[in-house]
């Protein structure tokens, strides 16, 4: 067993707020990709469906991210400026995805009713949805591969496009999209009582699922000739084969739940199963935050400021999760009258 | 263009832009909920309509300040991570203290916007008064860590590197109290003033809209104080900044000769070579008591500063005093309407004063643009004064032109977009149904 330290604890902070951030804000994104997907006659129901479900909470998801953020400059600032430096250029444009799907998707809820000007919105939208996870992939699967040195050096292209234009990270942009869009679809066959448009999910949610699939074998294979780091975690770490049976076992869970239509079990298999995914990276890379050599500890401010983080994170926590659990009731669960 | 200048411009451009929304955030929830709460108590439908109408203003500009800010957040590492690798550990608490306060406003504003048929008047009365309080905080605890930047506190140099890390000193360093104060203050002012001097100019075209007048009295009622008070804690501000930052003192105050009894300097062209400013307005011993609350006090200028310390006194004493010529507007229309309303006048009936009110609408924006310009620029060339050169915090990614020119493309197309629909929401509303709704004679019982 590892020694529970501050940093260790800010750590998993850490972890727990990105995988907040994939399995609530995630779905956010996913619901645009479905957005710009929606097909067949019932195409603006579709589309009516995922506003109304990303209306009121995707402000609130959204600050996973920037508390994720927060905590990595204030706990593990090398860890940052190194990220920061070498990731500019996907970092900078997942910021310009940011930015212009929350203004569109606001802009179109406030715009005019015309077909014309929603589409237009709704393009800017959906598209911004889909390029953004990718982008968050690519960085995540940078920092897994090892691909963020100390200082950049070589050329621009060597040190500023190559660590993240690489197979593993690319294919963990595609396992972060097809996860978004797979949570999205299996959360809004709940959202609605319609049949039809339940289908419609549902179908999405196989498809989708099955993405995800491909996308985590691509990248497993990658990582056994690419990648060791994670390779070895996932398929000769003590805790593998545990792993790989329970994420299995989930996949499996969510696709027959989907299958009976027991959407209300998918809605809570689908998520847990996100999450492991997420966690299943954070276990490979421990102990270090940036492989292949910057740990966690060595990383880590001083502990005067970690223990003042840690108060705040318990009372933040404190604050926090009674406000979105009220949220959540107001409105995610749907009024059982007709 | 070099990238230190580019980055900087990025900086500036995107603080710039998010301050507007920022500013918003703060002022205008607690605009919603006094329209709201007298709604409840007096049960006029008119006071319901603004409540409902100033939320949808708001569910626009806070969508676009919550972006920017993610941007703004990463933006500190993309162009300065020396700085954030030096400064994360000490000033960052404020940071995570934000991030919470920004979360529970974030929740509640989507429970207040969505949730008008779903909640109990006082519930939505209440998500309502979270969402206010909530983003004056976060508010509070960003600008505390600005102002560390300026009088940096809570560690001490070893060797160049940081130690004897003390985060609470760092959140109460000296400038912490003044400058949050004058922040939270401007962010009511412009507020206030820009929803009320857009309701005057409504009623200047239809003077009998009971709608745009009680808008105008509940917005006054939020930026007319704030217009008052502001110069208090203007001069607590400078007094702050004359003791821990004498070189941007004497920038803003275009000061260059260290003296006493030294005279305020009003207007003008400075000029860095003759360390003269030309044009200008000279106010004999007003500086010195200003700067330290003594006609006699010695206030120092910039000849006892370095040069290579200077910051640009051009730039600096032009925003600074922009900044205070609109604070002066501002503070003037308040002691009118406060003049009319004592007399029993009726405010959205003399048009005289609903142009310089109308005339305001834009001030306290443009005065918190000056304002962080004037500090901003002031405290250069170090990003944290006195310990760390901005110079030395940049990023050795080249190329930002590219990012800068991309970022401002982007912030003008969302400005357009932005104002785009405001003016649906405020001048075609309310639509013509509405119009015979709330439109009570009010002049008929004058």
């Amino acid at each position: 067993m590892p020694e529970i330290t501050p940093a260790l604890l800010i750590a998993g902070g850490v972890v727990v707020a990105l995988a907040a951030y994939l399995v609530m804000a995630g779905a956010d994104f996913g619901g645009g990709v479905w957005d710009l997907f929606a097909t067949g006659p019932r195409r603006k129901r579709q589309r009516a469906l995922i506003a109304d479900a990303i209306g009121p909470v995707w402000e609130a998801n959204h600050v996973w991210l920037i508390l994720a953020v927060v905590l990595l400059f204030v706990c593990f600032p090398s860890a940052f400026a190194r990220l920061s430096v070498t990731l500019h250029i996907p970092l900078t444009l997942m910021l310009v995805g940011i930015v212009l799907r929350g203004s569109a998707f606001t802009f179109r809820t406030y715009d005019s009713q015309r077909d014309d000007v929603q589409r237009r919105w709704g393009v800017l939208f959906s598209w911004a949805s889909l390029v953004t996870p990718v982008l968050l992939g690519v960085a995540a699967g940078t920092i897994a591969a090892g691909g963020i040195p100390a200082r950049p050096s070589g050329t621009f292209i060597e040190a500023y496009v190559h660590p993240w234009l690489q197979p593993f990270p690319l294919a963990i942009g595609a396992l972060a999209l097809s996860l978004c869009a797979y949570l999205a679809a299996v959360y809004l066959t709940v959202e609605t009582d319609d049949p039809e448009l339940q289908d419609d999910f549902r179908l999405r949610a196989f498809g989708a699922g099955i993405g995800v699939f491909v996308a985590a074998m691509v990248a497993l294979s990658v990582a056994w000739r690419q990648v060791p780091l994670v390779w070895h975690g996932l398929t000769a770490s003590p805790w593998a084969p545990g792993y790989q049976v329970v994420v299995g076992g989930l996949a499996l869970l969510t696709f027959a739940a989907l299958w009976q239509r027991r959407f209300r079990l998918a809605r809570i298999a689908a998520p847990i199963q996100a999450v492991l995914i997420l966690g299943g990276w954070a276990l490979c890379q421990y102990p270090y935050l940036l492989p292949p050599e910057l740990t966690i500890a060595a990383a880590a401010a001083p502990d005067a400021t970690l223990d003042l983080v840690l108060g705040a994170l318990a009372l933040g926590f404190i604050v926090l999760v009674p406000s979105l659990v009220y949220l959540f009731r107001v409105f995610k669960t749907r009024p059982q009258r007709a | 263009m070099n990238d230190l200048l580019a980055a900087r411009s990025q900086m500036g451009m995107s603080l710039a832009f998010h301050i507007i929304f920022a500013v918003v955030g703060i002022g205008m929830p607690l605009l919603m909920v006094m329209a709201e709460r007298r709604w409840l108590v007096t049960g006029d439908p008119v006071y319901l309509e603004l409540a409902k109408r100033w939320s949808k203003g708001t569910a626009i500009m806070f969508a676009v300040g919550a972006v920017s800010g993610t941007v703004l957040s990463f933006e500190l590492g993309l162009l300065w991570p020396g700085f954030m690798e030096f400064a994360g550990p000490i000033f960052g608490m404020p940071f995570s203290l934000e991030g919470f306060a920004f979360f529970v406003e974030a929740i509640f504003l989507g429970i207040y916007l969505y949730g008008w048929e779903r909640l109990s008047g006082r519930a939505h009365l209440w998500a309502g008064i979270v969402v206010a309080l909530s983003g004056a905080l976060s508010g509070i605890f960003v600008v505390i860590a600005n102002a560390w930047m300026n009088t940096p506190t809570g560690f001490t140099m070893v060797d160049g590197k940081p130690a004897g890390i003390d985060p609470i000193a760092a959140i109460f360093n000296p400038s912490a109290l003044t400058q949050t104060i004058h922040m939270t203050l401007a962010a009511y002012a412009a507020t206030g003033f820009g929803v009320a001097g857009i309701h005057a100019f409504l009623l200047l075209k239809k003077p009998a809209n009971a709608f745009h007048r009680r808008a105008l009295t509940v917005a006054l009622l939020v930026g007319g104080p704030a217009a008052l008070l502001q110069p208090i804690s203007g001069d607590r501000s400078a007094k702050m900044v004359a003791r821990h930052q004498p070189a941007k003192l004497a920038a803003m105050e275009a000061h260059f000769h260290t003296e006493s009894g030294a005279p305020l300097i009003i207007g003008g062209i400075p000029d860095e070579e003759t360390g003269q400013a030309r044009y200008a307005i000279r106010i004999p011993y007003l500086l010195s008591v200003l700067a330290h609350g003594d006609a006699q006090a010695e206030v120092t200028g910039l000849d006892r500063v370095p040069r290579d310390e200077w910051p640009n006194v051009l730039l600096v004493h032009l925003s600074f005093e922009v900044m205070i010529a609109l604070g002066t507007f501002m503070m003037a229309i308040t002691a009118w309407a406060t003049w009319l309303a004592w007399r029993g006048r009726e405010l959205a009936e003399d048009r005289a004063f609903l142009r310089g009110m109308a005339l305001a609408t834009p001030m306290g924006f443009l005065a918190v643009e000056a304002g962080w310009m004037a500090t901003e620029l002031g405290r250069q060339p170090w990003i944290i004064h006195g310990v760390m050169r901005t110079a030395d915090a940049v990023t050795p990614v080249p190329g930002l032109i590219v990012p800068f020119t991309f970022f401002t493309l982007l912030y003008c197309a969302l400005s357009v977009a932005v104002v785009w629909l405001m003016y649906r929401q405020i001048a075609r509303s309310p639509t013509a149904e509405d119009w015979q709704r709330i439109y009570t004679p009010v002049l008929r019982d004058a």
